[in-house]
């Protein structure tokens, strides 16, 4: 059989074909097939898992109707999201052998829904990564191509799905770590607006940027997963309170009538010509469908890229501070306080981690932060300010997700040509505003993506375009060989 | 030279300028950002935490709303202005107390600026500006096995107090002597302590306080270099610390030395304070922004809520005292000095006390009881309306004044009804007449000396005669009553 999406699998387990406890059995034996070659889980949680399967099953049983659709399906968590009691690394050594003593919101949504954990993923260290390459427990291999990167920092919950082996998984991204690997992977990926979905247990990297979105197979399991975890939270102070829209509800509404625009700043020099040749050939599908599409301007695209490398290190240089070996994690035992604090960061944080907690220091430092911070702080604004003018011409934008397809491991071994994959992505982070990616087409066999990005609390908006285009192609249908193995 | 002396030579010379922070904790019920109980003296170590005010990966601070209330009382007590927006800034360090390795804090948009206190010095009035009053958290607390951190084996971290709210009121450097400092400080805990939002106690650091001082040339414009004098835990500690501080910076100022910025420890058994940290050693906080926080937005609706939850102030109160009782400024302000002991005042007067009786009562044996026995009026055995009982009978000449006493102490302890303690015992008063004429009669007749030199113009001979009188009442008598009879019997030849 086909790997199936959540619409189908809800299907399946209620019309008696499967049931929670032969879906998650699957997954797991999918997920030990391919291990060896994916490493895209720190954590297998068998247990939690089948003891979630057999209450899901019981909800089905005793509510059929009233059950959610991801009742008794399995799925993959980001290991920067926190489990009751399951080991939670954040990809780093620092955390090793921690087990939170709580659950995330958006995670226990989910359990609350009946969902059944499959494992944690591998991700780049404290999510500081666009290859997964910077995880302290290897790297993962794309599905596609597994010696290239599935892309990051979420690679592994992006490579799990574009595997096959669960319908759905959750990443975070600050800066584009769940939309650029579900382009790199061939998926769907999702950032909601920031606000939407509560942050609370979910490992901080960047608190102003970070938000918390699936990974599906398709838009409308994208738009299932949301629904269940979209909502204000008492817990987070950031999360918003206004009511969310049903994303279902406008999904098939197409975009016959709407004006989308494509920012001139984003098919730049360093787009490869088999993404922009993929993504301008998804513009005229949508136009196809009946959408007008111009070409707008975002002129601060090339300086976002530097204020997101001020802003995002400055908050994570403070947001990493608790891990110094006092109270949880690894300590490096030393006679003195001081030492203990330099050995233990010191051994348990890779390179990118360190760099960027340095870069923050410095740019908070007294005689800096005016130069630095605060003007990153202006600029960030006057980002969001070019959003919103362009949202005053158009619906929506519509760009590649990344200027890439999946590289070779170890290609990009200078910094910032990292930093470069994600130009295209870190803006709607800059903005707090959402975006999604969604599979258009491929160059040499490796995925490539659309990015569609609308205005704050447009959620719904966002996944009806990508919606309409994915109806209006197969892309989405197309599997990789791990996912093809399946059959 | 004697201390003193010294001291007042150097004020001579140098203009002394003080400026004080104090850091008091607020009587909220949770802690600023976790639901954990705010109380973290009564608990087992650690007990009171969550993953939240443990500083675990992933969770999220929530504002108490009653932190902001009590700060924005403070503020209003205080004669802040209160800004329509206010934010929470990270203050970065690394210490084992605070879990986060970041202290959530105000830093340039404070909930309040601008206030000022006004206290009384040696009868004068000295007004001192509030520079900001702003809220935070607290850290945790540490027990060395040692010393200090850095020479301990090992230490113990209990986290009961992290996360408490934490208000800090920053003094303009308006002050000038050490005995200023100190009354600002008794002004402040009692508006502190009257609005309820802060116990007052300075051991167990409730109540803290940092002074930066600096001494300048008579004359001069431009601040001396400025040192922080901190570990003061009693207003004398305060008081004691600056003075030391004063003859030290004079004795560096007079040798023609330069004084270093710096923060100096006060080392009570010592009396004297001690270099901890120098301007270089000062930590680089990288205050930014608490991205985890939206800003607040305090609209002038909500600000006049809390103006309307703010009980009347001490001094407000002992104008008041003076003017409706009729009392002297001593004794008003001693009623006012706690919400309490003016409280207990005004239900003792509105249970229909004379306004003098019960003010002298209330400040002499009662207030000496309280200190005795450790336990307020309201929580001894007599209780309120106990001694409003014993005043009325003292008032209606039903038992005298001794007898009162003798009265009040024991049921200050024991408690009872002192009306049926009255008639019980039989404690009523003599003071009739008739029945006191006789016993003045015999008492003149058993002591003919005394009778004798009184008659001769030694007024001290009445003693004697009175003291027989009150022992053959059993100390009963109407004392003013047996004075005038005796006088009366005594001028009759």
């Amino acid at each position: 059989m086909t790997p199936r999406t959540i619409t189908e699998l809800a299907a399946a387990l209620r019309d008696g074909s499967a049931t929670p406890r032969t879906l998650l059995s699957a997954a797991l034996a999918h997920v030990d097939r391919t291990e060896k070659d994916l490493n895209a889980y720190l954590a297998v949680t068998r247990e939690l898992g089948y003891a979630q399967a057999d209450a899901a099953a019981h909800m089905l049983e005793e509510h059929p109707d009233m059950a959610s659709p991801l009742c008794g399906i399995p799925m993959a968590l980001k290991d920067v999201l926190c489990v009751d009691g399951i080991d939670t690394t954040a990809g780093s050594k620092i955390l090793r052998g921690f087990k939170p003593p709580y659950t995330s919101t958006a995670v226990q949504r989910l359990f609350d829904a009946g969902a059944v954990c499959v494992g944690k993923t591998n991700c780049d260290e404290f999510a500081m990564g666009s290859s997964t390459e910077n995880s302290a427990y290897g790297p993962v291999g794309n599905p596609w191509d597994i010696e290239r990167v599935p892309g990051g920092s979420s690679g592994g919950s992006a490579a799990t799905v574009a595997a096959g082996s669960v319908p759905y998984s959750l990443g975070s991204d600050t800066g584009g770590s769940i939309r650029q690997p579900a382009a790199l992977t061939g998926v769907v990926g999702f950032k909601p607006t920031y606000g939407r979905i509560s942050r609370y247990g979910l490992i901080a990297f960047a608190s102003s940027l970070d938000q918390i979105g699936p990974f599906t197979r398709t838009v409308e399991d994208c738009a299932l997963v949301y629904a269940a975890i979209a909502g204000h939270d008492p817990r987070d102070s950031t999360s918003d309170p206004r009511a969310v829209d049903d994303p279902l509800a406008s999904l098939h509404a197409g975009v016959e009538g709407m004006r989308l625009g494509i920012p001139r700043e984003y098919l730049g020099e360093g787009t490869e010509p088999g993404v922009r040749d993929a993504v301008q050939a998804a513009f005229r599908v949508l136009e196809a469908q009946g959408a007008t599409l111009q070409e707008v301007s975002l002129p601060s695209t090339d300086v976002a890229l530097s204020v997101y490398y001020i802003i995002a290190p400055a908050e994570c240089s403070s947001n990493l501070a608790r891990y110094d070996g006092v109270r949880f994690g690894s300590r490096v035992e030393r006679p003195s306080l001081t030492d203990m604090y330099l050995q233990t960061r010191g051994a348990g944080f890779g390179n990118e981690v360190k760099r960027r907690v340095m870069l923050g220091t410095y740019a908070l430092s007294s005689g800096y932060y005016d130069a630095y911070y605060r003007q990153a702080q202006k600029v960030r604004t006057l980002v969001s300010q070019e959003f919103e003018a362009v949202f005053k011409e158009v619906d929506a934008i519509v760009c590649p997700t990344s200027p890439s397809v999946a590289f070779p491991m170890g290609s990009h071994d200078d910094p910032l040509s990292m930093y470069m994959c994600d130009v295209v992505t870190l803006p709607a982070n800059l903005a707090g505003i959402p975006g999604i990616s969604v599979p258009c087409g491929f160059v040499d066999g490796l995925p490539v993506g659309l990015q569609v990005i609308a205005p704050r609390f447009e959620d719904a908006r966002v996944m009806r375009v990508a919606h309409a285009y994915e109806q209006a192609t197969g892309f989405h249908a197309q599997l990789s060989p791990y996912a093809s193995a399946a059959a | 030279m004697t201390e003193t002396a010294t001291l007042a030579a150097a004020v001579d010379r140098y203009e002394v300028v003080i400026g004080l922070e104090v850091h008091a904790q607020l009587l909220t019920r949770s802690k600023m950002f976790c639901p954990c109980p705010a109380d973290y003296t009564s608990a087992a170590p650690n007990e009171n935490t969550c993953p939240v005010c443990l500083g675990l990966p992933g969770v999220l601070p929530t504002i108490n709303q009653q932190a902001v209330d009590f700060t924005v009382r403070t503020a209003l007590a205080l004669h802040c202005d209160i800004p329509p927006f206010t934010k929470f800034d990270r203050k970065n360090y690394f210490y084992p107390d605070l879990p986060k390795g970041y202290q959530i804090s105000q830093y340039d948009l404070p909930l309040s600026v601008n206030g000022l206190l006004e206290f009384p010095v040696a009868g004068e009035s000295v007004r001192c500006g509030i520079t900001r009053v702003h809220l935070e958290e607290d850290t945790g607390t540490m027990h060395h096995a040692g010393d200090v951190l850095q020479s301990a084996t090992s230490s113990l971290i209990d986290l009961n107090r992290c996360g408490v709210p934490l208000m800090e009121i920053v003094g303009e450097p308006d002050l000038r002597t050490p005995e200023a400092a100190r009354e600002y400080l008794v002004r402040l805990r009692q508006i502190l302590t009257y609005i309820g939002v802060n116990d007052g106690n300075l051991e167990k650091g409730s109540f803290r306080c940092d002074a930066n001082i600096s001494l300048r040339p008579r004359g001069a414009h431009e601040l001396g270099v400025k040192v922080e004098v901190k570990n003061m835990n009693s207003f004398r500690a305060v008081q004691r610390a600056l003075e030391s501080e004063i003859e030290r910076q004079t004795g560096v100022l007079d040798a023609g030395g330069t004084l270093v910025q710096e923060t100096r420890g006060w080392v009570e058994a010592q009396g004297r304070t001690i270099s901890q940290r120098s301007k270089e050693q000062a930590h680089d906080y990288r205050y930014f922004p608490e991205p985890d926080l939206p800003p607040l937005r305090l609209d002038a609706a909500f600000v006049e809520r809390v103006r309307a939850t703010l009980p009347e102030l001490p001094e407000a109160r002992a104008h008041r005292f003076q003017q409706q009782y009729g009392l002297t400024a001593y004794d008003a302000a001693v009623l006012t000095d706690t919400r309490d002991e003016a409280d207990t005042y005004e239900a003792l007067v509105a249970a229909g006390v004379p306004a003098k009786l019960a003010a002298n009562w209330q400040s002499g044996d009662v207030a000496a009881l309280a200190n005795e026995h450790h336990v307020p009026l309201q929580h001894s055995g007599l209780g309120i309306d106990g001694l409003t009982s014993l005043l009325r009978l003292v008032e209606a000449g039903t038992i005298n004044g001794p007898t009162a006493k003798e009265l009040l102490a024991e049921l200050y302890v024991s408690g009872g009804n002192p009306e049926a303690l009255v008639r019980e015992r039989g404690l009523a008063q003599v003071s009739d007449t008739a029945e006191l004429s006789a016993l003045v009669d015999a008492a003149i007749a058993a002591n003919p000396a005394a009778a004798a030199d009184f008659r001769a113009g030694k007024q001290q001979a009445l003693g004697q005669l009175m003291r027989a009188v009150k022992e053959a009442t059993g100390g009963k008598a109407d004392m003013p009553l047996v004075n005038r009879l005796l006088r009366e019997r005594l001028s009759e030849q």
